[in-house]
């Protein structure tokens, strides 16, 4: 008898073995202002029994400053942590849960299958450095998101979850970096269950099947300003004011999100709406990893909803899910 | 068209209750146009998909990446006109009208910020470095 095996289901279960156990690269920001998030990433990947193997001697992904000095010793910087990953770390895939240094990584990985001048200068860079050079196609980056939605799996999430977030209204912010440019995520847009960059949905669709109730929310990939909140204050608590406006209009409580600097920008320019333009707004910011470890039962503090800036553990309370 | 500011102003004060859905997407396409204006070049009159907006903001990201960050806020605010207009009576209009403004003051905010701070949004969006007009050389002595 043939069993026929739908493509999907076979890419899906090369997926689920891949990202199993991947290199984890937490990034600058998830040491930092973004604690929580790395706190609620290895939360949820420990109950998940996926593995985290954190990149040894990892550096700065180049992030927004060194890209707009030199993009190429931007490549470079990334390039390295990819190299570490694969020849130290021994993996072939790379989990950055930040935006910022998941889009860089993409984007080295882009320029070096594409543009000779940074292969070129990454090769003279890394062998200055003594290290291995990288080369394109060695490792796969992924983020947070396909991780777990891919290395642990839909359906067995739902097993796993059974509706902790019931009653809940997320409405999901993605902000720019995840999905912009198009060009350098050439895995999204395929059809079948890959991501859309112009209406990303793997966080609703995560979020669903933790029970939450995702709102329509059109400015899910609006830009927050984020990279321009010290030198244009102003314009990044508008825009910021905009966001959580719309989200409360669109009836949400709360508003999940997968990028620390959208994240801390979210609950930063909060405050100063409320400081500056006396508007006041009360939906709650919140990662989508802590919202999935309380789902799975894990407590406000395992999964640091209590280091937020945005205070929603009495709120958690309020609704059960904490 | 209305300036910059009198956009500015009618995003910040306007009552979504009593806006129409068409003062939501001319207040989009002025604030693109201010944009192209200030850059030289003449505005397009044609229309994508029935939308001069998405036509302007298609024309304003040519050579500049940087603008793609606005190209999903159009397309919501398109979306959310039709729904609107091919659904009068919807239950949901009043919200849908809501949203429509948002988002109309979202581009407006955004493009506006542009026009001060060209780099708003280039830093995330085009990962096209800032002192590189093109894609040149790299400052690094080979």
């Amino acid at each position: 008898m043939t069993i026929l095996i739908d493509k999907t289901d076979r890419q899906e279960t090369s997926k689920k073995q891949k990202y199993k156990k991947v290199a984890y690269y937490p990034g600058c920001a998830l040491e930092g202002s973004a604690q929580p998030y790395d706190k609620s990433t290895r939360a949820v990947g420990k109950a998940l029994g996926l593995e985290l193997v954190e990149i040894k001697d990892w550096n700065c992904c180049g992030a927004m400053e060194v890209k707009n000095i030199d993009p190429e010793i931007q490549t470079y910087l990334s390039s390295r942590v990819l190299s570490d990953a694969q020849h130290k770390s021994k993996q072939d895939v790379v989990m950055a849960p930040c935006n910022g240094c998941y889009h860089n990584l993409k984007k080295a990985e882009y320029d070096l299958e594409n543009k000779d001048k940074s292969r070129a200068v990454t090769e003279k860079i890394s062998k200055k450095a003594g290290h291995e050079t990288y080369k394109s196609g060695d490792v796969e980056t992924i983020h947070a998101l396909d991780w777990i939605k891919f290395g642990y799996g839909e359906d067995e999430l739902k097993q796993k979850i059974k509706g902790g977030l019931k009653g809940l209204k997320v409405a999901n912010y993605y902000g720019c970096m995840y999905t912009r440019p198009r060009h350098i995520f050439p895995e999204k847009d395929q059809g079948g269950d890959s991501e859309s960059t112009s209406k990303p949905h793997y966080m609703d669709d995560l979020l669903a099947i933790a029970g939450a109730e995702n709102v329509e929310f059109p400015l899910k990939t609006a830009c927050c300003g984020g990279a321009h909140t010290l030198s244009d204050s102003d314009m990044s608590t508008k825009l910021v004011l905009n966001i959580l406006e719309a989200a409360e209009a669109a009836g949400a409580e709360v508003i999940a999100t997968e990028c620390p600097t959208c994240h801390s920008g979210l609950e930063m320019h909060q405050i100063r709406a409320l400081k500056r333009l006396s508007k006041d707004t009360n939906v709650k910011v919140v990662y989508f990893t802590q919202l999935l470890g309380m789902a799975m039962g894990l407590s406000p503090r395992k999964v640091g909803l209590h280091a937020n800036i945005s205070d929603s553990v009495g709120f958690m309370k309020q609704k059960g899910i904490a | 068209m209305r300036s910059v500011a009198e956009l500015e102003a009618f995003v910040e004060t306007a009552d979504p209750a009593v806006q129409a859905v068409q003062e939501c997407l001319r207040a989009g396409e002025d604030i693109l146009i201010h944009w192209l204006l200030a850059h030289d070049r003449d505005p397009t009159m044609d229309t994508k998909e029935g939308f001069r907006l998405l036509a302007l903001q298609r024309q304003g990201s040519k050579g500049d990446p940087s603008f793609n960050a606005c190209r999903e806020t159009c397309r919501e605010l398109a979306y959310h006109y039709n729904l609107v207009t091919m659904e009068p009576d919807h239950k949901d209009t009043q919200s849908r009208l809501s949203m429509a403004w948002m988002l109309a003051k979202h581009l407006v905010l955004f493009v506006g910020g542009k026009l001060q701070v060209a780099e708003l949004g280039e830093f995330c969006c085009s990962s096209k470095g800032l002192r590189l007009k093109s894609e040149t050389e790299s400052e690094l002595r080979m």
